[in-house]
């Protein structure tokens, strides 16, 4: 595997965010990369502040710390960054206005940012029937809800898209259909993709990169093939162990919040990590190399590379 | 809708007609002084007549309007007020919500109807609009928090939140997605709000600190009260206007059941 | 503990808000009543009396907005009202401490019969919903929407008019002596019957509804679903699970409904001409006797936020999660 290529270029960096919410520390210290044409994945169980990362991505919420930049810049003015950074909710029962037509939330976007296309064009382009366009949300299954939620995001032309768990509310049998969607308009409209999910096998099928996250921190990452075949941090390796099948969600992992945040001075994943150290719980792990762009931020590989 | 909503509705749009047309289908001049005084019900007086020969079936359709009148513009002032305020707060949260709950929950505890005894009796001329204006400022409480509430659910919506994220401003948030989701609670709010500006109108008629000039239902108990129907036995001079505003707070009250049982559908009755 | 503070400074920032409404309006409207009947009343006046009513209606307009307020409290600390025009010279606070009592005892019982008995029949329709007991809805409804008032009028009209069973006014029978005798107390008693029934069923059909549609909701909840699989009682579910929950907000309620049932409780008093605030509120109008309606506000107010209090006490009694959090 080679290294980013250079033609991808960087659409949406995020430095050292954090997040505290009073005593919690949702987010701590997370930086990634997104790059036009690349899916980057985002990995990570209930509680993991992936949804988290994904709202401050959206300024939806206004990070503690760190800063994002967007082509290379801070954007200040919210409407300018939010043409270029559009995003897709985890529940499309949720996120679409009961009270309004599927023709409106199309409208809007487009009248908002300004842009030339038509509700039509959009519904064509997320594969939907133009006579959608005067039905309300309810009338809707959930997969088709959901892609009126991509148009919507799309109607803004924006850069980067933001797709919260697109799939997990939607019956299996669709979510192939949706993930392929978002794919193709990846590939056509060279879309920097950030897919958070809590599926671990789909990251590989779908997402050229892939950070898995814990307690709020990302633990590793890398090219999406190395980091599911050849997981390197124990917690990845207990993720893909304990859903072998991308039906199974991994909720047997799943600790109490309280648990995840007490512990503050060393790894995040002592408390549950069955190749557990002494130093673990005293300090925090740096990053280090597992092979070509792969790194992990475990104290096993800091032995090996001493 | 149910039944129960439907004679609300048949109730309320029958008052309204009256409201209309009332002045026009009076048989008599309300203020006429007659011959009969105080006689009972007749053929010539549906209802009897005063002490001084006034025909109160005429004042009681006469002073239909006035009623309604204030019951509506209340309704639209105070139902204004709460949205303003209640939807304000529930959706901005934090200090601006700590400061207008605090200011609603001020209107709901302090009895309004000794305060706006004193405003009416103070103010030099107490007309039907002025007073209408007065009411609203007190009514608009109870409506502000319901709709405080329900906009903080709403606020954390998705849908909210991808308003926000497509670039909605704060405003069109508020005005397009919120509040058409309170249409029923709003609606709700409104007709409770016309209920409490009726009451408190005719209330205050009655108690003799507004214009007795103009006709409405409470001015009629007024007279019968300062003249001592009672004491006289002249039942037919109270019963009527009596009947009429519990019949029109009993129609608003079952609209506002047909309303809430919409909203809530565990309140809808179990299915045999 | 905490909620309690909340709401005791709640409570004092209500009672701020109404004395600053007391000491505003007088001076934001136009007119000038008081000094009109000032002037009819001449030299009756002592130069004491006087000074008084000058800073409580702000007729001293050589001072400042804020000079007048701080004289105000001044005024009002010292408990001093004003005259009373139409008790005239009485002081209004005598007035008020005379007729406050006879309130408090009226409304005060009548409350809370009505919450009691309204909860109690709420609980018992909202757990039966579907029988007869529905059909209590639209007779209920149309009893709470007969004015306090004019239910009063009905009431003597049937009671002291054409079967004159019970006094129709007054508070005790003319001719006896407020003393601690059993003729003294029994015609209190008799004469509290009519206004204190007509407060109770115009009020208590609020209650009625509200609980049972507080039942009604609370019954879904799974813990009552997990405490008929349980197989408990059917009197243990309806007490100890559903009404134990539905009953917090009804409480809630009942604070802030409080301000208006006085109001409707005043115009009773009216109506019954019983000794109580409210009747004197009521003669006050006729005089346009501003410091006696003023007062009669001031202390209404007060004794709403008192009893608002004792409501929040309730609540922490009753709801576990702030007991733990007191």
């Amino acid at each position: 595997m080679e290294e980013v290529a250079p033609a991808f270029e960087t659409a949406l960096e995020a430095k050292g965010l954090v997040k505290t919410y009073k005593r919690v520390r949702a987010v701590q210290d997370v930086s990634l990369v997104l790059r036009r044409g690349r899916v980057t994945a985002l990995v990570g169980e209930s509680g993991s502040g992936k949804s988290t990362v994904a709202k401050l991505l959206a300024r939806l919420v206004e990070p503690t710390e760190g800063e994002i930049l967007l082509d290379g810049r801070k954007v200040r003015r919210v409407r300018e960054y939010r043409r270029k950074v559009q995003m897709v909710f985890q529940d499309p029962f949720a996120s679409l206005n009961p009270v309004h037509t599927i023709r409106y939330h199309l409208t809007r976007p487009l009248k908002i940012h300004k842009r030339p296309e038509t509700p039509e064009e959009l519904m064509e382009r997320v594969q939907l029937p133009a006579d959608f366009l005067s039905r309300y949300p309810y009338e809707l299954s959930g997969g088709q809800r959901q892609r009126v939620a991509i148009a919507r995001a799309l109607a803004a032309h924006p850069e980067v898209l933001l797709a919260d768990e697109p799939v997990s509310m939607l019956d299996v049998s669709i979510r192939l259909g949706v993930l392929n969607l978002l794919l193709d308009l990846k590939e056509r409209l060279k879309l920097a993709v950030l897919y958070i999910t809590h599926d671990i096998a789909s990251a590989r099928y779908f997402a050229d990169e892939t950070f898995v996250m814990y307690g709020g921190q990302i633990v590793e990452g890398g090219d999406s093939e190395s980091v599911t075949q050849q997981p390197a941090h124990p917690y990845t390796q207990l993720l893909i162990e304990s859903a072998p099948d991308p039906e199974r969600s991994v909720v047997a992992l799943d600790a109490p919040v309280e648990e995840v945040a007490a512990v503050s001075a060393g790894c995040q994943f002592a408390a549950r990590c069955p190749k557990v150290q002494s130093r673990c719980w005293t300090d925090a792990p740096p990053r280090s190399d597992v092979g070509a762009g792969h790194w992990a931020a475990c104290w096993l590989y800091v032995e090996a590379a001493a | 809708m149910n039944f129960k909503t439907r004679l609300g509705l048949g109730i309320l749009g029958f008052f309204t007609l009256i409201a209309v047309v009332g002045e026009w289908i009076a048989p008599y001049d309300p203020s006429a002084m007659g011959d009969d005084l105080l006689s009972p019900p007749s053929g010539a007086h549906w209802f009897g007549t005063t002490m001084t020969g006034q025909d109160i079936f005429s004042q009681v359709l006469v002073g239909t309007r006035g009623v309604m009148v204030v019951g509506l513009v209340c309704g639209v002032l105070a139902t204004f007020l709460s949205i303003l305020v209640g939807v304000t707060a529930g959706f901005l949260g934090g200090a601006a919500d700590e400061a207008l709950s605090m200011l609603s929950n001020v209107f709901l505890v302090i009895p309004a109807l000794p305060l706006i005894i004193i405003v009416a009796s103070m103010l030099p001329s107490a007309d039907t609009v002025l007073i209408a204006a007065v009411i609203s400022l007190t009514a608009w409480a109870w409506g502000a928090r319901v709709l405080r509430a329900q906009t903080m659910s709403l606020r954390r919506r998705d849908f909210v939140e991808a308003a926000r994220a497509s670039g909605e401003r704060t405003w069109r948030i508020i005005v397009f997605e919120v509040l058409p989701n309170l249409t029923a609670v709003i609606a709700s709010g409104f007709v409770g709000t016309v209920i409490f500006a009726v009451m408190l109108q005719i209330t205050l008629s009655f108690v003799g600190v507004v214009s007795l000039s103009t006709w409405n239902w409470g001015t009629i108990l007024f007279w019968a009260q300062s003249n001592q129907a009672l004491g006289q036995g002249a039942w037919w001079w109270f019963v009527p206007a009596g009947l009429c505003i519990a019949l029109l707070g009993t129609a608003l009250a079952l609209i506002n059941f047909g309303i809430d049982e919409y909203a809530n559908p565990r309140l809808r009755k179990v299915r045999a | 503990m905490t909620f309690l503070l909340r709401r005791g400074l709640f409570y004092l920032i209500t009672l701020w808000a109404a004395i600053t409404a007391n000491f505003l309006l007088p001076r934001l409207l136009p007119g000038d009543p008081v000094q009109a009947m000032i002037t009819k009343l001449g030299g009756r006046l002592n130069s004491d009396a006087m000074a008084s009513l000058y800073i409580l209606f702000g007729l001293d307009e050589k001072k400042s907005l804020w000079e007048q307020y701080v004289d105000y409290w001044g005024t009002l600390l010292r408990g001093d009202l004003g005259l009373s025009f139409t008790f005239f010279p009485t002081p209004v606070a005598d007035v008020l401490s005379q007729s406050l009592p006879w309130t408090l005892g009226l409304v005060g019982v009548t409350t809370v019969i009505a919450f009691l008995l309204g909860t109690l029949l709420g609980v018992y329709a909202g757990w039966k919903r579907g029988s007869w007991l529905d059909t209590l809805i639209p007779v209920t409804t149309f009893l709470s929407s007969i004015p306090y008032f004019w239910l009063g009028l009905i009431a003597i009209s049937v009671f002291s008019v054409t079967f004159p069973l019970l006094p129709a006014s007054g508070g005790y029978a003319a001719g006896l002596v407020p003393e601690f005798s059993w003729e003294f107390i029994s015609s209190v008693l008799e004469h509290a019957v009519l206004p204190g029934i007509t407060i109770v069923v115009s009020s208590v059909a609020s209650w009625i509804l509200g609980m049972r549609n507080m039942m009604v909701t609370v019954t879904a909840e799974d813990y009552v679903l997990v405490a008929r699989a349980k197989g408990l009682s059917q009197k243990r579910i309806m007490f100890a699970y559903a009404a134990r929950n539905a009953v917090l907000p009804s409480i809630s309620g009942f604070a802030l409904s409080l301000g208006f049932i006085v109001g409707g409780a005043l115009l009773v008093e009216m109506v019954f001409s019983y000794p109580g605030l409210g009747y004197v509120l009521f003669q006050g109008i006729g005089a346009k006797d501003y410091p006696l309606m003023q007062g009669v506000f001031l202390v209404i107010t007060l004794a709403v936020l008192v009893a608002n209090l004792l409501a929040d006490v309730g609540y922490l009694l009753l709801d576990p999660r702030t007991r733990r959090e007191g």
